[in-house]
Formats: structure tokens, C-alpha cells, sequence
């Protein structure tokens, strides 16, 4: 007993590296990989919401915006810049980070319900705005054209048609942001998220700038979001409009509930049960959505600390 | 040379839209003493206490602290020049644990917006927030949530909190307030031996249990002030006991 505590305490200690040897082994366990690489790519973009949702108590409704935003500029980049694919995802990310600065100086002025509305309505706009530049976007047909088919990475060429050598290229990207993360959630930061979390007016009173807390939390958020958008065109090779709708806003919030808000690997493994059940019931039914929500509210109602939340409480009344 | 005061303030207001909850009111504070505001219920007191700990400006007046003119100054910048506050009603982190609570109030001194740098290799920082629990007797609480504390000990745990800025300016809004009177006691002490290392403002409602501590009173009635002076003089003043121990 005592060595499988310490086995956990060794995780919980490694646990960017724990998360990454999860993800390595994780397309054997997948039917096919193009899942599995949604997943990352999703699960990516849940760990950025979960930053600003999870950490630092702030509920946006318009995260899809970053995630859009970072595809359509990785594309836009590719396609009528004719950058190369690194620079077009750097490309991404910054534009995405860019759009946070400006949403989140806009929407930190509210607080609650209100946050939730200014960020959605925010995001409609950027989504409008996409939509109707037509000649750089492709406007309802979605941005295509984004080829990757061979990656020149320190001297060797990797052939990114391969879906095997896509996962591990894209996990290559998730890695280092998750290991951000986890820096960024042990650092005197991480801790002042928290504290803003729980009780802004003492935080004010402590002597944090809460408003500037807020800010750089969402512009952070925003771009870990860019980077799994910016990723997700290079696997889908097109951007399409669905990107940017609001709908994407709502499952990064069922992931992050799902899997664990304010855990480190909570998101992933919301995302990871949220798409393979989808995934699963799709092939039975039409109704899904029915399925997932079914769920869904299951787990809100039992296990509001979420699949990964309450296996983690768990393990903390164990040991 | 005379020593300067540590707070002054000049014509002060409050309006809230016609309510004038404060109105002009002006005195000073010396360094190194314990004073209090006391008065009944509405008389301002926490309207008072807001202005002067950076909750919310003033409508019209000044503040001075160590001479320096801070009206307006934002919230966290009080507490990074000096003036801490504990707030009558609790108010803390209250899933973090007791230590981390402290921990958090001492790290804005040191690091604010450190991304980088692991905050558990910053362990001057985690033992001062030990050494403030023992201060005010939460040391084998460190590790509960502040939720789970009892309403006494997350009342000392403020105090704690508002210490971790290490000001020389304290201001405390009821810190007594709901606490038994074994509680209250041992609260009454803490604060006498705050008040030996720097200046104490106190903003109370319980007249009786300032007057065996503070060298200064002042009474406020109707966003005004009616008295001031040691604790002998405001007995005998024959206008607060008309509107204030009449009442008790």
C-alpha cells in the first residue's frame, strides 16, 4: 500500500511528464487516430479555458473565438501569405493572444452573468467578422487549402500525411504548453489566480492588481486556445466556419465540468470522454447530443468535481 | 519638530446619490497609537472605514498618509504603501488552507506576476506566513481550509492576513464582531500588542470594550464627528452620552 502511495505521490510530483506518458500510449487505445488527435488538440483547448474558468474563476462563453482565430490565421498565414507552417502557427497564437488582449480589457470590466454575455457576444462578433471576410476567410465555405505534407525538423523530414507521425508532431506541441501550464500553476502566479478566484475584494485588499490579474490570465488562456486552434488547421488542412461558433464555447466549458474544473489533467480527460462518446453514440444514433447531455448532467449532479476531480479527492482520502 | 501624523484627513465626504453619509469631516492620526471610531449603528463608521482603507474614494476631501496625498489610490495600492485592513466581514480565500491564505498575503510583497520561478522554492515566504499563525494562534490550524475554521479563528486569521503586508498603518472594521466573549478577549489582546509595533485604527460599535485600550476616541453621529479625545473625556462629554450611551 505504502508503495502505490508513493507510486501517486511520484506522479502527482511528475505530472507534465505523467500527462505526456499518458498521451504517447493514448492512439493505442483509440479506434482510429484522427480521433485521438482531436482529442489532444481539444483537450489542449480545455486546458487553456480551464485557466481562466477553472483557476481563476471566470466563466467565458466565447473561448471559440481564440480557438478560431488561431486557425484562421495559421491558415490565412499558409495559404495567402504563403508562410512556412511554424511561422504561420506562431502566426496564429500571437493573432489569437491579440484578440484576447482586446476581449479581456473589454470584459474584465463586468463580473459574473455579465462576463459570460460581453465575452459571447464579443465572440460573435469576431465570428461575423470572419464570416464576412470572404476573400480571406472563405466566408461560409470555410478557408481551404492549408497543405502540410512534408516537415523539415531539424534536419529530418517528417511526412505529416502519416497519422501517426501527425499525432506525435502535434503532441510535440501539446507537451510543451502543458508543461507551461503546470510552470505557470506552481509559480507565485498561479497562486494569485487562485486567491482572485476565491475572493477578489481580498486580493485587492492584499495587494494584487486584480483587474491586471484577470487580463494576463485571459490573454494567456487565449493563446493556449490559439495553439490548439492554430494545430487543428494544420490536421484538418481546412478552417471551417464552425471554428468560431459558440457552440465550440459551450463543450470546452462541458470538458472542463466533465473532467474537473481547476485540476491540471481534468480538461484532457473531459475532452477525451466527451469526443469518444460522441464518437461511440454517433454511430448508434442520431441523437448524441441526448447521450452526451445525459451524462453530462450526471456527472454535474454526483461528481461536481468532475471524472478526474473525484478520482484526485479520492486518492487524497486514501493515502 | 513635530512629528508628523501618519493618516490625515481633510473635509472628507460621502455621498451615496442625497445620502450623505459622511460629511466634511476632518482630523489626523499619530504614528504609534491605538485609536478608535466608535459611534451607534449608521452613525458612518464604515463608511468611514471604506474611505480610509482605498475600498472606495471619497466624494469630495483629501487623504494624507505619511503627508503623501493618496485620495483615489486604488485598492491594492494601499496595501503595497502601508495600510492593511481587516474587513468586518470575513473575507478570505476560503478553500485555501490557513497557510496558504497567509502564504498568499505575504507573497504580494515579493512576487506579483512571477510566471516563472517554482513558488515553492520561495520559502522565506512560507515561513513568515508560519510565523504569522503562530502570531495569532492558528499554527496547528495551518493546514485546514479557511472554510473549516471557526468563526474566531477566521476572524484572527484576517488579522494574519491584513499583518502579512507588514503595515505600519492597520486598520480593523469590528474585529470582534460575532465572536464569543472568550473570543473577544483574546482578540482584545492580540490588538493591544499589535498596536505596540505600529499604529492601529479601529473602527468599533462596542463602546465599552475600546475604552480600557485606546488612548484616542473618536465618536462619530450622523457622518460627523461629535467628540474626540481619551477615553476619560469622551465619558464625561455630555453630547455622546445624549446620543450614544443614552441609547445603551
Amino acid at each position: 500500500m505504502s508503495g502505490m502511495n508513493e507510486f501517486i505521490a511520484f506522479v502527482r510530483r511528475h505530472r507534465v511528464a505523467a500527462s505526456i506518458a499518458f498521451l504517447l500510449v493514448m492512439p493505442l487505445l483509440m479506434p482510429y487516430q484522427a480521433l485521438a488527435v482531436n482529442i489532444l488538440i481539444f483537450g489542449l483547448f480545455a486546458v487553456g479555458f480551464n485557466l481562466l474558468f477553472g483557476y481563476t474563476g471566470l466563466l467565458s462563453f466565447g473561448h471559440a473565438a481564440f480557438l478560431g482565430v488561431g486557425s484562421y490565421l495559421t491558415g490565412i498565414g499558409m495559404v495567402h501569405m504563403g508562410l512556412p507552417w511554424g511561422v504561420a502557427v506562431l502566426l496564429g497564437v500571437a493573432s489569437a493572444a491579440l484578440v484576447g488582449v482586446v476581449m479581456g480589457y473589454l470584459a474584465i470590466r463586468t463580473r459574473g452573468i455579465y462576463f459570460s454575455m460581453v465575452t459571447l457576444a464579443l465572440a460573435q462578433i469576431v465570428y461575423y467578422a470572419f464570416y464576412k471576410a470572404e476573400r480571406w476567410t472563405g466566408g461560409e465555405n470555410g478557408l481551404r487549402g492549408i497543405q502540410v505534407p512534408k516537415m523539415e525538423v531539424f534536419g529530418f523530414t517528417l511526412d505529416f500525411l502519416n497519422p501517426n507521425t501527425k499525432y506525435y508532431v502535434i503532441l510535440a506541441f501539446v507537451a510543451v504548453a502543458l508543461w507551461f501550464v503546470s510552470r505557470l500553476l506552481a509559480s507565485p502566479f498561479g497562486a494569485v489566480m487562485e486567491a482572485v478566484r476565491e475572493n477578489e475584494k481580498r486580493a485587492a485588499a492584499c495587494g494584487y492588481d486584480v483587474d491586471r490579474t484577470k487580463l494576463l490570465v485571459f490573454v494567456i488562456s487565449a493563446a493556449i486556445c490559439g495553439l490548439a486552434g492554430a494545430l487543428r488547421a494544420l490536421h484538418l488542412s481546412v478552417v471551417p466556419i464552425e471554428s468560431l461558433h459558440y457552440l465550440l464555447s459551450g463543450q470546452a466549458v462541458m470538458m472542463c465540468l466533465l473532467g474537473g474544473m481547476g485540476t491540471f489533467f481534468g480538461p484532457f480527460i473531459g475532452a477525451g470522454v466527451f469526443l469518444t462518446l460522441e464518437d461511440v453514440v454517433t454511430t448508434m444514433t442520431r441523437h448524441w447530443m441526448a447521450v452526451v447531455g445525459a451524462v453530462f448532467m450526471f456527472f454535474v449532479l454526483f461528481f461536481p468535481a468532475g471524472i478526474w476531480g473525484s478520482f484526485m479527492k479520492r486518492l487524497d482520502k486514501s493515502s | 519638530m513635530s512629528v508628523q501624523p501618519i493618516l490625515e484627513v481633510e473635509g472628507l465626504s460621502k455621498h451615496f446619490g442625497k445620502f450623505v453619509a459622511l460629511n466634511k469631516v476632518t482630523t489626523s492620526f499619530m504614528p504609534g497609537k491605538l485609536s478608535a471610531i466608535i459611534g451607534p449603528n449608521g452613525a458612518g463608521k464604515s463608511t468611514f472605514f471604506n474611505v480610509v482603507s482605498g475600498a472606495f474614494p471619497p466624494s469630495e476631501g483629501r487623504l494624507k498618509f505619511n503627508g503623501r496625498d493618496i485620495t483615489g489610490l486604488a485598492q491594492h495600492e494601499f496595501a503595497r504603501i502601508g495600510i492593511a485592513k481587516s474587513f468586518q466581514i470575513t473575507n478570505l480565500f476560503k478553500q485555501l488552507s490557513a497557510h496558504e491564505n497567509v502564504r498568499v498575503a505575504v507573497q504580494a510583497r515579493h512576487a506579483r506576476y512571477q510566471i516563472f520561478k517554482p513558488r515553492a522554492a520561495m520559502t522565506e515566504v512560507a515561513d513568515r506566513a508560519s510565523e504569522l499563525l503562530e502570531r495569532v494562534g492558528l499554527a496547528v490550524h495551518a493546514k485546514r481550509p479557511a472554510s473549516e475554521l471557526a468563526h474566531g479563528q477566521q476572524r484572527a486569521l484576517e488579522v494574519a492576513m491584513a499583518l502579512a503586508a507588514e503595515p505600519e498603518l492597520l486598520l480593523m472594521d469590528e474585529p470582534t464582531a460575532g465572536m464569543s466573549p472568550e473570543e473577544t478577549v483574546v482578540m482584545m489582546d492580540l490588538i493591544t500588542a499589535l498596536a505596540a509595533e505600529r499604529s492601529v485604527i479601529l473602527v468599533e460599535h462596542k463602546m465599552k470594550l475600546v475604552m480600557g485600550i485606546c488612548e484616542r476616541l473618536l465618536v462619530l453621529h450622523h457622518g460627523e464627528f461629535l467628540a474626540e479625545g481619551t477615553p476619560a473625556d469622551i465619558k464625561a462629554n455630555a453630547d455622546v452620552r445624549r446620543v450614544y450611551l443614552g441609547q445603551g
